[in-house]
């Protein structure tokens, strides 16, 4: 076999290619239910989706529901971004500290935010407060995590150069740990968006919180199902467009940074 | 010695500390939500001992098998995804939009094409498990060393010898690094399925406790939960330092000559 050479596709061949696995893909979920693989009561073939998406979309119901998971999940990644930095920062820069809650951190973790939503239920029943209280707890991890991480990787030497000429505290954090942190940041950020719209979700799905996860519930309960398909749907697109905002931000900010020149000059 | 010790305190002050602020916090606690942490711990022993066969153990199987079909999915299609660059753009975009569906959205389609019966439950704890272990999959395989892949051809190691000892070695850290994000995940839904339709298992209990009003059952359940949790991270940081520990070792080499 002679070496393939390293042969890079351009962006919009790659383009045309991914677009090419989206049309297959809705040709499959098309053919499915038409040929009777499985029934379309169940599977509603990918056009009867998207219609069901369309009239969705015009109706002023999706929009409230729309607008008040983005809510949720605003509020909640805010609330959790700024406890995560604030302790973050914290607990990175004091190497005692680091060890003394590196075991609580790693008990509380693993303990499933799902676990929470009978609390929630209990304490503030089919509010706002409740999407909250879950989306705040597990998309806290993330950006924690990373933050720790982030302040714990600034190079000694800077460090002490920095302590040599008594900067600030100020202008510490400004000059030298912000610039070394930030890439960690941005990336427990994009972990802790995509972590605070799933919470959103299963949040309103499960408590009925107004949004559209609980506009999934009602639609399944009174089996519409295109109309559940539809917003499903919905919620994947937003996903989509959540990550890819995150990662253009990424981008943006880091333009300076080694890691985004690299590939850019690829 | 005393340097254990001394560790060991350190491990377990802030967890020890945080438990008694707990225990002293909720003892006077005449709040029906939140009883005080002595009456969650009575609780706890009578609870789950009786439903260790009827819930621990069903919710704890569906897991490890959800957990195991994920891995073996997630690096079997990950493996030809980042080895063909043609493929991975074809489906990329595909995957990019299942992928940002949050899984529990997906519970009330699987319980419409499946029913309430375990194999929902397993495709739910797939669908949302397989994600993390795919991506690394492909990114690990992608990086496999040219140095070391040359190397592979001028052997003549072709087939299924060059997918164990080059490709699957050479991608095991990251795969490793997407099944333990894929663990926790698991467990999450896991507990979510069982609380959507279910007659069994830990999410069923701590749902059923809260209906029933039966608080400090509840919190003894989310306990639970956490306990498992932990536990589970810990074997699999046996199960890692194990699996890699040659690479761990490595590092540590290339560290030291550096």
């Amino acid at each position: 076999m002679s070496r393939p050479a390293p042969r890079r596709a351009s962006p919009a061949s790659r383009a045309g290619l991914g677009a090419l696995g989206l049309v297959g893909a809705a040709a499959v979920f098309e053919l499915i239910p038409r040929i009777g693989l499985v029934s379309p009561r169940y599977l509603p073939p990918t056009t009867a989706m998207l219609a069901a998406l369309g009239r969705e979309a015009t109706g002023a119901a999706f929009w409230r529901a729309l607008l008040d998971t983005i809510h949720g999940w605003a509020l909640g990644l805010a609330i959790a971004v700024a406890l995560g930095l604030v302790l973050g920062v914290a607990i990175g820069s004091v190497r005692g500290l680091r060890v003394a809650t590196a075991s609580t951190i790693e008990f509380l973790r693993p303990i499933p935010s799902v676990a929470l939503i009978p609390v929630a239920v209990l304490l503030y029943g089919a509010q706002l407060r409740s999407t909250l209280l879950l989306v705040v707890y597990a998309s806290f991890w993330p950006i924690l995590l990373q933050v720790i991480q982030g302040v714990g990787d600034v190079d000694p030497v800077a460090r002490d150069t920095a302590l040599a000429y008594r900067f600030t505290p100020w202008a510490t954090i400004r000059y030298l740990v912000l610039p070394t942190a930030l890439s960690y940041i941005l990336t427990g950020l994009r972990l802790s968006a995509a972590v605070a719209l799933i919470l959103a979700i299963t949040a309103e799905l499960m408590i009925g919180t107004p949004g559209l996860g609980k506009e999934i519930g009602v639609a399944m309960a009174s089996s519409a199902v295109p109309a559940m398909y539809a917003l499903i749907l919905a919620v994947g697109l937003i996903g989509v467009a959540v990550n890819v905002g995150f990662r253009a931000l990424e981008r943006r900010m880091l333009a300076w940074h080694t890691s985004v020149r690299l590939e850019a000059a690829r | 010695m005393t340097a254990v010790a001394r560790r060991l305190v350190r491990v377990l002050a802030l967890p020890a500390a945080l438990f008694a602020l707990w225990w002293i916090a909720s003892a006077g606690s005449t709040s029906f939500y939140l009883p005080p942490l002595p009456r969650i711990l009575a609780v706890f022993g009578p609870t789950w001992s009786a439903r260790l066969t009827s819930d621990v153990l069903p919710s704890t199987a569906r897991l490890l098998l959800g957990y195991a079909g994920a891995v073996v999915l997630g690096v079997g299609l990950g493996v030809p995804l980042g080895a063909r660059p043609r493929l991975r753009a074809v489906v990329e975009p595909t995957l990019e939009l299942v992928r940002a569906i949050p899984p529990p959205a997906l519970v009330p389609v699987f319980m419409l094409l499946f029913g309430i019966g375990t194999p929902m439950k397993l495709l739910v704890i797939v669908s949302g498990a397989i994600w993390p272990v795919l991506l690394n999959t492909i990114d690990g395989v992608r990086a496999v060393d040219e140095v070391l892949a040359d190397t592979c051809r001028c052997y003549g190691i072709t087939g299924a010898r060059r997918l164990r000892v080059l490709v699957l070695r050479g991608a095991s850290p990251q795969i490793v690094t997407g099944m333990r994000q894929a663990l926790s995940i698991a467990i999450i839904l896991m507990v979510i399925s069982e609380m959507f339709a279910s007659s069994s298992g830990l999410g069923y209990a701590i749902v059923d406790f809260q209906r029933g009003f039966s608080i400090p059952e509840m919190w003894s359940g989310i306990l639970l939960l956490g306990v498992l949790g932990f536990a589970l991270s810990l074997v699999f940081r046996v199960f890692e330092a194990r699996a890699l520990g040659w690479y761990h070792g490595l590092r540590r080499t290339r560290r030291g000559d550096a």
